[in-house]
């Protein structure tokens, strides 16, 4: 079900100030096309139900709720986690790319393009286009793919072609570019699954409604086994699709309080991190205003995190908006605390997440002490971490 | 609105019966020094020319002006640098500038539209910016003596065409196929088509660019278009062999549009 919008903001595709669509004319006709059809999809109560039923049989909805009594007890309140590592395909991006993908299928698109980071986006869209009998081709920036071989590599065992991208940072950045200028080349017959709240509208909107599903599940879970909301609602933030997903379940609770935590990479003053919304300002990339990593020119600044998901200059306007209204705090975790974040909770609770779900974490405990016992707190677990081991092996010294 | 820059240009062309030459640039490429002499070595075969500003995510842009924007980004170009390039190099033809937007979000659109009257600039050609994606920027430009230059692509249908044109100053810029800049070793056949459809629809000159690499392509497009844009492959020209072999292709270019009217 979708999220409920003014028709105006529908119309423009703006959160505030942010968002647009800003792109080269040869897309204009595709976003309008995507957009009357999505406008239309959102109140057909048929492609809800085509939905969920794939988001029960082959996604393996609704995720759980977890306890985490160990980790709980290290930090002082009382941690809770929306299990979207449980998920098909092990993280949230399936929420997006099953969604996407049957409208694509309604448009008559076969063929499909994403970009990717930590490759969990592309697994994903492989995935569903597998499922679907679709042609699938995804772009990885060279870096990232060296960072997550495995990913790349199942993505390949599904049938997709991995594209590696030598240009620029040669991360997700330039992998959006690559998969930008395919789409504006094979627009007629093509598909882009853009894998978060960012992009041209009407992306922003149509991917937190397709994610949105998890706050919508994890508000009811913590109701009817708690009886109540959460303190705190904690996700980490790259482009800000799990956050966006889970946030705007709780948008409408003004006692819930919403905390999105960025990669603070070698720390903020290092200039080596990918905290857009904390240290960037307002600047247009991929087709939308939002909050940037850029330099005084406007040119794109190189973003820096230990987790290729949350290594992206820009972040999805949605956010930017909602950084400005306060109804978001925006906090950072570093490349060392993720890392300490991500071995906590596998010694504690048996869970390995992802490096980008470890940011969450980090905050978490990072708050530690400053919590009351019966604080609860609901951490979206974003991803699980098997692609991260060799990378964390690496980092740790004990290779793999 | 004050009168067009580029006007007198096309009247005059259009008197002598000429289709337009447009070379492309990359601001600051292949170095800030040969970038000038390659301007003012352009201009003394040129109607119009473009003037490339550099941008790090240049998403529309293949693989010879990615490069080109790299190579000038990491010598330290910038928007400002741009400018002042252009200022020095005093170039006769009227100029254009080819931006993405962020370059002149930052720089300031008010103080940017100011340097560019300043310097008698023509037109603006903002890539990622379709007609109606930001009208109160839009507007500022087109109330100001640079002329707004609109694109039209294959995919521009004809409800949005009217719209694309009502705003549209100086020449219309038609991309002449899907995809991003780049040399192609044919043209689209449907493309005498397109330019009629944008022909009915206004009475701006049709300027096509996006793949015109060879002087054959150059005549074919010129009996079509009032005018031909050339970019990469000049740009790799300029990069591989220098200006002096940049200058002598954009003599082949000249001769063949003109030996159209002969």
């Amino acid at each position: 079900m979708p999220i409920a919008q003014s028709p105006d903001q529908a119309e423009l595709g703006r959160f505030g100030p942010y968002g647009g669509r800003y792109v080269p004319e040869t897309l204009v006709a595709a976003l309008d096309d995507l957009a009357a059809l999505y406008d239309t999809a959102r109140e057909d109560p048929t492609f809800w139900s085509e939905l969920e039923h794939l988001l029960v049989e082959f996604v393996g909805r609704p995720s759980p709720l977890s306890e985490a009594p160990r980790f709980s007890e290290l930090v002082g309140a009382r941690v809770v986690l929306k299990r979207e590592d449980l998920n098909h395909t092990g993280a949230h991006k399936i929420n997006n790319t099953v969604g996407q993908a049957l409208l694509a299928l309604r448009m008559g698109k076969r063929r499909i393009i994403a970009e990717t980071g930590a490759g969990q986006h592309g697994v994903a869209t492989a995935t569903v286009c597998a499922r679907f009998g679709l042609e699938c081709v995804v772009y990885m920036g060279a870096e990232d793919l060296r960072r997550q071989r495995l990913n790349a590599y199942r993505m390949e065992l599904l049938g997709a072609t991995v594209i590696p991208v030598e240009s620029g940072t040669r991360t997700l950045k330039d992998a959006t570019n690559e998969a930008l200028r395919d789409w504006v080349t094979n627009v007629p017959s093509t598909h882009y699954i853009i894998g978060s709240v960012v992009g041209p509208d009407p992306f922003p909107r149509m991917v937190r409604d397709f994610q949105a599903v998890i706050g919508r599940e994890a508000r009811e879970q913590m109701l009817a086994r708690y009886g109540g909301l959460p303190h705190t609602v904690v996700a980490c933030v790259g482009g800000g699709s799990n956050a966006m997903g889970i946030f705007s379940g709780f948008l409408n609770d003004p006692g819930v309080r919403l905390v999105g935590v960025e990669a603070a990479g070698e720390g903020l003053a290092s200039g080596h991190h990918s905290a857009t919304l904390t240290a960037g300002t307002p600047g247009v990339l991929h087709g939308s205003l939002s909050y940037l990593l850029q330099n005084a020119d406007g040119q794109v600044a190189p973003a820096h995190s230990i987790s290729a998901g949350l290594d992206y200059p820009g972040v999805g306007p949605e956010h930017s908006q909602l950084r400005d209204s306060g109804r978001v705090i925006y906090s950072t975790a570093t490349d060392a605390e993720a890392i300490e974040a991500f071995q906590a909770l596998c010694r504690l609770e048996g869970i390995i997440p992802a490096l980008e779900t470890a940011h969450a974490f980090a905050w978490v405990r990072r708050s530690a002490g400053r919590w009351v016992g019966s604080d609860t707190v609901l951490v979206c677990l974003s991803g699980r971490g098997d692609k991260d081991v060799a990378h964390v092996a690496d980092l740790l010294g004990n290779p793999a | 609105m004050s009168e067009s820059r580029l006007a007198p240009g096309w009247a005059a062309l259009k008197a002598s019966g000429r289709t337009a030459l447009i070379p492309y640039l990359t601001a600051g490429y292949p170095t800030p020094a040969t970038s000038a002499a390659a301007l003012r070595s352009a201009a003394e075969v040129a109607d119009v020319l473009e003037v490339g500003v550099p941008f790090s995510d240049p998403l529309a842009d293949g693989p010879t002006i990615q490069r080109s924007s790299f190579e000038a980004l990491r010598q330290g170009m910038t928007l400002a640098g741009t400018l002042d390039l252009i200022a020095r190099a005093e170039l006769t033809p009227p100029v254009v500038i080819f931006s993405y937007l962020n370059p002149i979000l930052q720089y300031g659109v008010e103080r940017f539209l100011r340097a560019a009257e300043e310097l008698r600039i023509g037109g603006l050609i903002l890539t990622d910016l379709p007609a109606g994606g930001d009208p109160e920027l839009e507007s500022a430009v087109q109330q100001s003596g640079i002329d707004l230059i609109r694109l039209v692509a294959p995919t521009t249908r004809a409800d949005r065409l009217r719209h694309v044109l009502a705003g549209a100053q100086g020449f219309v810029y038609l991309v002449a196929r899907l995809g991003v800049t780049g040399a192609r070793s044919a043209l689209d056949f449907d493309l005498g088509e397109s330019v009629q459809r944008v022909r009915q629809a206004t009475s701006l000159p049709v300027a096509v660019g996006f793949g015109i690499s060879t002087p054959e392509q150059a005549r074919t497009v010129g009996r079509m278009a009032d005018g031909v844009v050339v970019g990469s492959a000049l740009v790799d020209i300029l990069g591989r062999d220098g200006v002096a072999a940049a200058r002598r292709f954009l003599g082949s270019l000249r001769e063949a549009l003109d030996l159209r009217d002969r």
